[in-house]
C-alpha cells in the first residue's frame, strides 16, 4: 500500500514529448483501465493536461510499479523508452503526496496560482471514480488535495493578482470605475488580443460595446458576437466622448489619437474618467494623453509591467502556500498510518474493554447487595460477550486480504475508532 | 469622572491609530475589524465624557479649545461610522483615525477647566451654531481623508506602479463620489453655521457681521467650497482637481479653527 506518482510536466519535457504522451479522448479510458490492470497496481488516476501527464497510483511495490507503468507508457504511446525515461519523474510516499498537493494548489503550474489545474484534477478524479479505478487511498488523497487547494486559495493571495495582460486590464478598470456594468466600452480595431480583453470585460458585466474597425464588415461581425453595434472607423473620435473604456489594437503605423484631440474629447465628456488600453504595436495613441486629468492610458509594456509585478507577488505568496502543504502532508500521513491493521486491532480491543468496564461498574454500583459469586459470574459473562463480539473483526483484520485498506477503514468507521482527528 | 472617560476614549483612539498604521503596512480583515472595534469603544467613552461635561457646565461643552477639539473629533468619528456603514471603503480607518487621535491629543493639551460662560453667550444659539459648524467641519475632514486616498490611488494608476496600497484602496470613482457627497453634506451645514452665527451675533452684540478673523476665515473657507462645487458642476472639475481643492478647503477649516484662535485675536477668542 504505497502512493506513487509517475509523470512529466512542462519543466521536464518539451511540448512535442508532452503531446505524444497525452491521454486524449478515448485514450484516457483505455489507458486508465489498462494501468489499473497492471500487476501490483491497486488504484490509478490519470491526469492529462497540456502542461502535464501524471499517473497517481496505489501500488504494492513501487519499484516494480514504476517499471511496469513506464513500459506500459512507451508501448501505449509508441515512444522510445530510453527517451521517455529522461523526461519522467518517479515519486513515492511523502514525496508523491507532496507533489499531488502542490499540483492541485497550482504551485507546480507554469503560471503559479492559475486556477484551471484544480478543475482538471477534479475531472481526472471524477473520471477515475466513474471507471472505478480508485479505492480508499486515492479517493482520500484526492479529496484532501482539493481541500488543501481551497485552503491555499483562501489563506494566501496566490491567485489574487492578474497574471495575464487581459486580466490585468480588467483589474485596472475595476480600480478606476466602481461598477463596470454601467460603463460603455469601445473596441478600436478588431484584433485577437482586443477580442480576448473584450471577453474578459464582458464577463465583468461591461455592457454597450461599440466596435470601430477599418473594415466595417469585420467590425459588424465582432459587434454581433458581443451584442454591440459597429460604427465607421472615422467616427471613433465622436464615439470617444461616450466611451468609458477603450481597447485599441489597429495596425496603423502612426498615432490615431493626439493629446489636443483628447483634450477636446475630455471637455465634451465633462472630465468623466476614461481608461484607454493601447495594445497595438507600434502604438496608436499618443502616450502624452496619460498626462491629462482623468485619462488613464496603458500600453502593452505597461500591462506587461503590471503582470510582472503580480507574478513576483505570487511567488512571495507561494512560500506561504508551501507551508500549508507541509502542514497538510503531516495530517495526511497520520491518517495513512491509522490504516495499518495492528493499531486498529488494539483500538478495537481497548474500546471493547472500556465499554465492558464502564457497564460493569454501573451495574455493581446499582446492586451493591450482590455477593462475590454473582459478581464473578456477571464479569465472566461480560468478558465472554465482548470477546465473542470482537473476535471475528480481529481475525478478519489479521488476514491478508485484497482490499485490506477498505476493510480497516470500514472497521474504524463502524466501531467509531477514529476519534477527533478523523472527521470527514 | 469626565476626565477618566476622556482619557479612556483617547486611549482607544490611540489604539485604533496604532492598528491603522499596521493596517497600512500589512492589512487583513482582522486589522480593519480591530480599528472599528477600538473606534466604537473610544466613541462610547467619548460620548459619555461629553455628556458628563454637559451636565456639569449646563451647556454644550464647546466653549474652550479643549472642549471644541474634542467635539470636533467626536463629529468626525460619527461621520466615519456612517461611511463605514454606508460604503464600507477599504482603508478608510487608517485615513481617519490618525486625524481623530491628533485632535484628541491637542484637546488633551489645552487647559481643561470649565470656565464661566459670559452672559452674552448664554443662548440657545450656542448649541445650534456650534453643532452645525462642527458637523460641517467633520464632513470636510472626512472629505479630506478620502481625497488623500484618491490622490494616492490616482498616483498609483498614473505612474503605473501598482504595488503598495493599490490593491486595497477603493476605486477612483467611488472615492470621487464620496468626496463630492461629503462636500454636499458639509456645505449647507457650514452655510447654516455662518447664518446662525450672524443671527446670534446680532442678538448678542447688536450687529450681524463685524469682520472679526473667525468670520473672515469662515467666509474664505465657504468660498473655497463654493469653488469646489461650482467648478465641478460647470467645468467638470472632478477627480484629482476636486481632491486637491477638498484638501485646500480642509486646511482652511483647520486654520479657521486653530489658527484664528491661537494666532489672531477676535470676538471668537473664547473658542
Amino acid at each position: 500500500m504505497k502512493i506513487i506518482v509517475i509523470g512529466l510536466n512542462h519543466k521536464t519535457a518539451d511540448v512535442d514529448v508532452r503531446e505524444k504522451l497525452a491521454f486524449n479522448g478515448e485514450k484516457l479510458e483505455q489507458g486508465l483501465l489498462r494501468i489499473r490492470q497492471l500487476p501490483g497496481i491497486d488504484e490509478a488516476i490519470v491526469l492529462s493536461t497540456c502542461n502535464r501527464v501524471e499517473i497517481y497510483s496505489n501500488v504494492k511495490d513501487p519499484e516494480k510499479a514504476f517499471d511496469a507503468i513506464k513500459t506500459f507508457l512507451s508501448d501505449f504511446h509508441d515512444l522510445d523508452s530510453a527517451a521517455l525515461e529522461k523526461s519522467l519523474y518517479f515519486l513515492q510516499d511523502r514525496d508523491a503526496v507532496k507533489h499531488v498537493f502542490r499540483v492541485g494548489s497550482s504551485l507546480d503550474s507554469m503560471v503559479v496560482g492559475e486556477p484551471q489545474i484544480l478543475g482538471q484534477l477534479k475531472d481526472a478524479f471524477e473520471f477515475a471514480l466513474e471507471k472505478k479505478t480508485t479505492g480508499i487511498l486515492l479517493n482520500r488523497l484526492m479529496k484532501k488535495t482539493i481541500s488543501v487547494a481551497k485552503r491555499v486559495r483562501t489563506d494566501t493571495k496566490i491567485a489574487e493578482n492578474a497574471v495575464s495582460i487581459s486580466f490585468a486590464a480588467v483589474e485596472l478598470a475595476r480600480k478606476i470605475f466602481t461598477d463596470l456594468s454601467e460603463k460603455s466600452f469601445m473596441l478600436l480595431g478588431a484584433g485577437e488580443m482586443a477580442e480576448l480583453a473584450a471577453k474578459h470585460m464582458m464577463s465583468f458585466g461591461v455592457k454597450g460595446v461599440t466596435v470601430a474597425n477599418r473594415t466595417f464588415e469585420r467590425g459588424c461581425e465582432l459587434a454581433k458576437e458581443f451584442n454591440g453595434r459597429a460604427i465607421k472607423f472615422e467616427d471613433f473620435l465622436k464615439e470617444l466622448a461616450h466611451s468609458d473604456i477603450v481597447i485599441c489594437s489597429t495596425g496603423a503605423p502612426a498615432y490615431l489619437l493626439h493629446k489636443e484631440e483628447m483634450q477636446r474629447v475630455m471637455k465634451e465628456r465633462r472630465q468623466r474618467p476614461v481608461f484607454i488600453i493601447d495594445i497595438s504595436v507600434p502604438r496608436n495613441i499618443d502616450p502624452g494623453i496619460n498626462d491629462l486629468d482623468n485619462v488613464y492610458l496603458y500600453d502593452v509594456d505597461d500591462l506587461q509591467g503590471v503582470v510582472e509585478t503580480n507574478v513576483m507577488e505570487r511567488k512571495k505568496e507561494a512560500g506561504k502556500a508551501e507551508d500549508i502543504v507541509a502542514e497538510e502532508i503531516a495530517s495526511f500521513e497520520k491518517w495513512i498510518s491509522s490504516l495499518d491493521s495492528v493499531p486498529t486491532v488494539v483500538a478495537l480491543r481497548n474500546k471493547a474493554e472500556d465499554i465492558k468496564r464502564e457497564e460493569l461498574e454501573r451495574l455493581m454500583n446499582k446492586f451493591p447487595e450482590l455477593g462475590e459469586k454473582e459478581r464473578k459470574a456477571i464479569e465472566y459473562m461480560a468478558n465472554a460477550i465482548t470477546n465473542k463480539l470482537i473476535h471475528p473483526p480481529t481475525v478478519a483484520l489479521r488476514e491478508d486480504v485484497e482490499d485490506k485498506d477498505a476493510l480497516i477503514a470500514a472497521v474504524r468507521k463502524l466501531y467509531a475508532l477514529n476519534g477527533n482527528d478523523e472527521k470527514q | 469622572m469626565g476626565v477618566l472617560l476622556f482619557e479612556l476614549s483617547l486611549t482607544f483612539y490611540f489604539a485604533a491609530t496604532i492598528v491603522s498604521i499596521v493596517e497600512l503596512f500589512r492589512g487583513s480583515k482582522a486589522t480593519s475589524r480591530l480599528i472599528l472595534i477600538f473606534a466604537v469603544v473610544g466613541f462610547v467613552f467619548h460620548t459619555a465624557s461629553i455628556i458628563a461635561r454637559y451636565v456639569i457646565a449646563g451647556h454644550l461643552p464647546i466653549t474652550s479649545l479643549h472642549e471644541a477639539s474634542s467635539f470636533f473629533a467626536w463629529c468626525i468619528v460619527l461621520i466615519f461610522f456612517f461611511l463605514e456603514y454606508r460604503y464600507k471603503l477599504d482603508l478608510l480607518g487608517p485615513f481617519t483615525m490618525p486625524l481623530v487621535f491628533i485632535l484628541m491629543l491637542s484637546s488633551s493639551v489645552f487647559p481643561r477647566e470649565i470656565k464661566e460662560l459670559s452672559p452674552v453667550l448664554r443662548s440657545y444659539w450656542l448649541g445650534i451654531h456650534t453643532s452645525l459648524a462642527f458637523l460641517g467641519n467633520a464632513a470636510f475632514a472626512m472629505a479630506f481623508g478620502i481625497s488623500i486616498m484618491y490622490l494616492v490611488q490616482e498616483h498609483h494608476l498614473k505612474t503605473k506602479h501598482l504595488g503598495g496600497l493599490f490593491q486595497r484602496l477603493p476605486s477612483l470613482q467611488i472615492l470621487d463620489e464620496v468626496n463630492y457627497k461629503l462636500i454636499i453634506l458639509g456645505f449647507p451645514l457650514l452655510t447654516l453655521a455662518i447664518i446662525t452665527g450672524a443671527l446670534w451675533a446680532e442678538s448678542a452684540w447688536g450687529s450681524y457681521w463685524r469682520w472679526d478673523p473667525k468670520e473672515v476665515w469662515s467666509l474664505i473657507t465657504w468660498f473655497i467650497y463654493v469653488l469646489v462645487l461650482h467648478a465641478r458642476l460647470t467645468a467638470g472639475w472632478r477627480g484629482r482637481k476636486a481632491a486637491v481643492l477638498s484638501i485646500v478647503g480642509f486646511l482652511s477649516v483647520l486654520f479657521t479653527f486653530f489658527g484664528v484662535n491661537l494666532l489672531l485675536k477676535g470676538l471668537h477668542a473664547f473658542v
